[in-house]
């Protein structure tokens, strides 16, 4: 068992997000089971795996909504196993969800501020110069977002609320996005926009783990990648290794 | 139909509904926030009109002479504390079973009903309780030059429309253009996702039971001022009648409580002025019966969002 071991400070470059032997799920039924993994500052890490391999449940975990029943999880060396779920969120972890779950009878521009609740806001005239910023830096990023900010959110397409939900998850300036399928649902050309503003959004310095099942999108992007089986962890490597790989052709990416 | 008392109705059925009103924002707002019907809301309203009755009986042991001054007071008081009681039901009988299947905190609510009922019976005595008027005077307006009929307005029922209205408009306010009313907006559509955003969804539940039991402290005190007596029992009466209001209105919607509670006093008006004042319960019940059948989500309901 890996539990309960911070990873030795001193050694070069230490990870952002470490989850550790974590076993979770909903009531009797056990979605993950000892899943590790290492997620490094500036990275862009995929993990992929088939409907119902427990990629949502590990990111929810994460979240701890609900928190691991066994195992833990570190976020820039701190033990966030048993934190609140809005407590994670504001240690700088934001979360694009399944599903995209914008707040649909509110406007873009009030989901927008939803995702500033997780910034302390000291209310100082460089917060709010910075807050400024980060709006016109989601603006930049999806420009469709400010033609629409007085429109309600539930209005708008699937590739809008996506844009939306990372758009939110940026406002709150975070360290770690976690992205659970971005690219579901959507037309090739709309998932290639998405899949653009994340290669720039970790250019910013943003670190990204996101979970897919569109395999070829995601190893494309991704520097590193894990592949979840039945809970488990079964591969991992680097995207281009992994995009090659003759088991993973095989089973995810339409075995030729 | 003699127009007085057709104004004579509008008047009462306003005043009426208007505390109605209060009440079943208190309904309304935790209903859309944790999906259950707090049937101790109306307990919270009658604790409201004991309270109005002891804070009018403090200040005037200390001398106080001005109305206003004593009115604005005693509704600090009453506010203050009831929200008290609100905040403590919330954290001892509901928090504890958030998880857990919808019956339960259900049968908690009647449970913290039934408790604060008798709690109230024993500490303050089981007989009708009762205040001074504080306010007298009364507008007369004549509806007929030839006869004596006039239409009756007295200060106090034009006090109680503008303070119901007025509150109801601050707590709109804050609902729509704060980052509190934000919060509590976003953890009525999606509380996952506005936890995961960092919302404390805990407290902003808390924070909705404190509002609703401020409404419901200001009607308490607005109807004990009104009527000068009370026990141990209005609460229940009070309470599903406003909540027959906010399910007029569409149970959930904040405006909709307001014309809910509106449309049920007035209703209730013209039926005891022009049919039977004896079964004016029984109309209003028959209501609240025929839109749970016929249209459940009211006037002003949203119909359940489809998850995508």
């Amino acid at each position: 068992m890996m539990t309960g071991e911070v990873p030795a400070a001193g050694d070069a470059p230490q990870p952002l997000l470490v989850v550790a032997g974590i076993g979770a799920g909903y009531g009797a039924i056990e979605a993950l089971h000892g899943v590790s993994l290492e997620v490094y500052g500036g990275e862009i890490v995929a993990l992929i795996g088939a409907n119902g391999a427990g990629k949502s449940s590990l990111l929810m975990t994460v979240c701890a909504n609900p928190p691991a029943k066994r195992g833990e999880i570190f976020f820039a060396g701190q033990a966030i196993t048993r934190l609140p779920t809005h407590q994670i969120a504001r240690l700088g972890i934001a979360h694009v969800p399944e599903g995209r779950r914008v707040f649909a009878r509110m406007t873009v521009a009030e989901n927008l501020a939803m995702g500033r609740v997780a910034l302390s806001a000291d209310g100082s005239r460089a917060a709010q110069q910075e807050d400024a910023a980060v709006l016109q830096h989601v603006y930049q990023l999806f420009p469709r977002l400010r033609e629409r900010a007085l429109q309600r959110a539930g209005t708008l397409s699937g590739g809008e609320q996506q844009m939306l939900a990372i758009g939110r998850a940026l406002m709150a300036r975070p360290r770690l996005l976690l992205l659970d399928e971005p690219s579901l649902g959507l037309a090739p050309q709309i998932m290639g926009r998405i899949f653009a503003a994340l290669r720039t959004i970790a250019q910013a310095g943003t670190t990204i783990f996101l979970v897919e099942q569109n395999a070829n999108q995601a190893l494309q992007l991704a520097d590193r990648a894990y592949v979840l089986v039945n809970g488990r962890i079964t591969l991992s490597g680097s995207g281009q290794a992994l995009l090659v790989s003759p088991e993973i052709r095989k089973a995810y990416l339409g075995g030729h | 139909m003699d127009i007085y008392i057709f104004g004579q109705q509008w008047v009462n059925g306003l005043v009426l509904g208007s505390t109605y009103g209060l009440i079943a924002v208190g309904y309304t707002m935790v209903y859309g926030i944790i999906g259950m019907i707090n049937f101790a809301h109306g307990e919270i309203y009658m604790i409201s009109a004991y309270l109005t009755a002891i804070f009018l009986a403090l200040l005037g042991t200390f001398g106080l002479q001005s109305v206003p001054v004593v009115l604005v007071l005693v509704l600090l008081g009453t506010v203050l504390l009831t929200a008290l009681y609100g905040w403590s039901v919330e954290r001892i009988a509901y928090r504890p079973l958030r998880n857990s299947n919808r019956l339960a905190p259900l049968i908690s609510a009647i449970g913290i009903s039934l408790i604060l009922q008798n709690y109230i019976r024993i500490s303050q005595g089981a007989r009708n309780q009762g205040v001074p008027p504080v306010i007298d005077g009364v507008w007369r307006i004549p509806a007929n030059a030839v006869d004596q009929h006039f239409v009756q307005i007295t200060h106090l029922q034009s006090l109680i429309v503008v303070t119901a209205f007025a509150s109801m408009a601050v707590l709109t306010w804050i609902i729509h253009h704060t980052a509190l009313g934000r919060a509590c907006r976003a953890t009525q559509q999606d509380r996952v996702m506005a936890n995961l955003l960092g919302v404390d969804t805990d407290r902003i539940i808390s924070v909705v039971f404190v509002m609703g039991a401020a409404m419901a402290a200001v009607a308490g005190m607005l109807v004990t001022l009104n009527y000068g007596s009370f026990d141990f029992y209005i609460g229940f009466l009070m309470g599903i009648k406003a909540f027959t209001a906010a399910v007029l209105g569409g149970i959930g919607s904040l405006p909709g409580a307001m014309l809910g509670g509106v449309v049920l006093g007035l209703a209730e008006s013209f039926f005891a002025g022009f049919v039977n004042s004896d079964y004016k319960d029984v109309f209003a019940f028959s209501l609240l019966i025929l839109f749970l059948i016929f249209r459940p989500s009211g006037f002003l309901g949203v119909p359940e969002v489809e998850k995508v």
